[in-house]
């Protein structure tokens, strides 16, 4: 079914660049490529809770990027792909992040193919951010996400702030770890093991529209879906069998940043509504930045979240009334060295979990990042968090630019 | 006769000096510097910047800059990295005001994410250069204060002081060539405690429209700690046409791609 989406997009996206190319000689088309290998070696310092998980983890992948520009960048193809080799049977892995054909003309632009897109303004966690199902296996964070398949339309005007609206006719579901791999629940879970609550399956036609503007100080986002969720829902029965299914959704969120010298305001929340679920949540907080302290550039910011979620425990990422504090340190030199740390702490356990991740350049054409995830006094209550308890690791990567 | 015209002009100098102050005539140079410039529209340029430390190792990036000119409010910028490949796809969209804090969006292009931050860290380097934010930005007259200190030959040079606190300067001290349109030559940067901080020198001048001076190469020296951050211009492009689409947010994404 992936294949059959692919090679329909892929077919599509080199009639309109041929007639795109040929139908405008006048103007030159530019082409480039780029190409990321990245080396990673990802080492869980304590054994596994569930048989058969391991604790060393080297792993390479690449990120091959492709980009055709014409009509004085106004048209365009982009393709990003990626692929991972991994010691865990299903973080390897290959995605079509990108490839999508985009026009842009006066205050409007269009987009067809897969293509990622990004809501939100917090830091800790990202609620609002919905178009992309997340690639669950490929970090922690849950900034990786899958190619979705869309029609983006978006029309930007003086008085009335920007107007986004998506057709998604196609959902992609979440991998989660394999047998050897970690951050994940005793019993292994097969994608194709859940089930759609549509009938459509993956093919109910779900839309989406955001208005986002800015006055002043001010960032506004207001947005809407409807269609099949991202997040699974897991449901028990009283024998305590897990049913685990992709509901409909309604989902509403707002997100709000307001810049102030060298505060900065954030505020995301949504509420989600399906047939077996409602819930709420929100995250607030704020980020003040000392700058160029050393008169050398280097910038030091503090970053204080709250997080709240309806779902108590059974919140897929366990950050139901917690919070966030954590510090942006950015060196702003030639090699661009900078480190976030963080801790996410449970207001009503002893649950935290501590981050690391920094990272520099080496040379003009090579990148090196550290990650460390620690998970600390994770209460046995945590419903989910509590499976990944003897899953705090360290993380090394290397990347060669091409 | 000619000696009586020479007195009589060293008259009416002497009077002319009297009647503007120092303050007066560096605005009015300011102010003849900008109107010199006004209505190049927009513009499009590559620039390559090369970081030189005090142990003479360099380091490259490479950038596109969108300007589009406004005249009631401070000019629109689009930054947009090539290179270094890390960093592919970073931009900046800004939008200065005369008066008041610039709004600044970054794009950030592997998570696709568009960030405003705060434009308060104007005095920190851009991008690890010797350049601060505040160097790089559109320079709005209303930004200073001005003392005109002296002429030499068509040189005039002027002494500007930030009216913004946040700014990592005393003052700066702009030497304007009056007979190329008011192009600046160079600038002197005295950082808080007055101390010569900077030098920038711009060289490679060519008149694009026969209007507007723009100079290929600027190298700007740091006395203080000896690094260096020279940047090269080119395919300077006046005929774009770019218009305020051209700089929002889904601009700031293409740009970033």
């Amino acid at each position: 079914m992936k294949k059959r989406i692919y090679k329909l997009l892929f077919a599509g996206i080199l009639i309109i660049t041929i007639d795109g190319i040929y139908g405008q000689e006048k103007s030159p088309v530019s082409h480039d490529f780029e190409l990321e290998i990245e080396g990673e070696y990802r080492y869980f310092y304590n054994d596994g809770l569930f048989t058969d998980q391991k604790n060393h983890f080297p792993s390479i992948a690449f990120r091959p990027e492709y980009t055709l520009e014409w009509n004085k960048g106004y048209e365009s193809i982009n393709f990003t792909g990626f692929f991972r080799f991994d010691q865990d049977d299903k973080r390897t892995h290959w995605d079509i992040r990108e490839l999508y054909y985009q026009k842009a003309k006066g205050n409007w632009e269009l987009s067809i193919g897969l293509k990622k897109v990004y809501w939100g303004v917090t830091e800790s966690n990202h609620l609002v951010d919905i178009i992309n199902q997340t690639d669950q296996v490929e970090s922690f964070d849950g900034e990786d996400k899958l190619g979705q398949p869309m029609v983006q339309f978006t029309y930007t005007t003086d008085s009335f702030g920007s107007f986004d609206l998506f057709y998604l006719p196609y959902h992609r579901k979440r991998t989660f770890a394999g047998k050897k791999g970690r951050l994940r629940f005793p019993v292994v879970i097969d994608k194709d093991d859940l089930a759609y609550e549509s009938g459509a399956e993956q093919w109910r036609q779900d839309m989406a529209i955001r208005w986002s503007h800015f006055f002043g100080a001010f960032d506004l986002g207001i947005s809407h879906f409807y269609g099949t969720g991202r997040e699974p829902l897991f449901t028990f029965d009283s024998s305590g069998n897990i049913n685990a299914f992709y509901p409909v959704i309604n989902q509403t969120g707002v997100d709000l940043q307001i810049t102030h010298n060298a505060y900065l305001w954030k505020l995301e929340s949504i509420y989600r509504n399906a047939d077996a679920q409602d819930f709420f949540a929100l995250v607030a907080g704020l980020e003040y930045t000392f700058s160029n302290i050393d008169g050398n550039g280097l910038d030091i910011g503090l970053i204080g979240e709250y997080l709240y979620d309806d779902r108590d425990t059974l919140s897929l990422n366990g950050l139901q009334n917690d919070l966030f504090f954590g510090s942006r340190i950015a060196f702003n030199d030639v090699k661009d060295t900078s480190i976030l740390v963080g801790g996410i702490t449970d207001l009503e356990s002893s649950s935290t979990i501590f981050s690391i991740e920094a990272s520099r350049r080496i040379g003009q054409s090579w990148k090196a990042e550290i990650e460390a995830r620690i998970f600390s006094n994770i209460d046995a209550n945590e419903f989910i968090l509590s499976n990944f308890q003897n899953d705090s690791f360290l993380r090394f990567s290397i990347s060669k630019y091409f | 006769m000619k000696k009586i015209v020479l007195s009589a002009l060293a008259i009416v100098l002497t009077l002319g000096a009297f009647a503007q102050t120092a303050g007066e005539r560096g605005l009015e140079i300011a102010k003849a510097a900008e109107k010199a410039d006004l209505g190049f529209k927009s513009s499009v340029v590559t620039l390559s910047m090369t970081l030189k430390n005090k142990n003479g190792q360099t380091s490259q990036r490479s950038m596109e800059t969108k300007t589009l000119e406004l005249t009631e409010d401070g000019d629109k910028s689009l930054i947009s990295f090539n290179s270094p490949k890390d960093v592919k796809g970073t931009a900046t969209l800004t939008f200065t005001h005369k008066i008041g804090s610039d709004d600044q969006w970054l794009f950030l292009p592997s998570i696709k994410r568009v960030k405003r931050i705060s434009s308060n860290n104007k005095s920190g380097p851009f991008v690890g250069s010797e350049f601060a934010y505040e160097d790089l930005s559109s320079q709005e007259v209303e930004k200073y204060t001005y003392t005109f200190l002296e002429e030499k030959g068509s040189l005039l040079l002027v002494e500007q002081d930030p009216v913004d606190p946040k700014s990592g300067y005393k003052r700066r001290i702009v030497t304007y060539n009056k007979d190329k349109g008011y192009r600046i030559e160079k600038v002197d940067f005295y950082d808080r405690k007055n101390a010569l901080l900077k030098t920038l020198s711009y060289s490679d001048y060519k008149l694009y429209k026969n209007k507007f001076w723009r100079a290929a190469t600027f190298n700007m020296v740091n006395h203080q700690s000896n690094k260096e951050t020279l940047l090269k211009f080119s395919n300077y492009n006046f005929d774009a046409n770019l218009t305020d689409d051209d700089f929002t947010q889904a601009s700031l994404k293409r740009a970033g791609k």
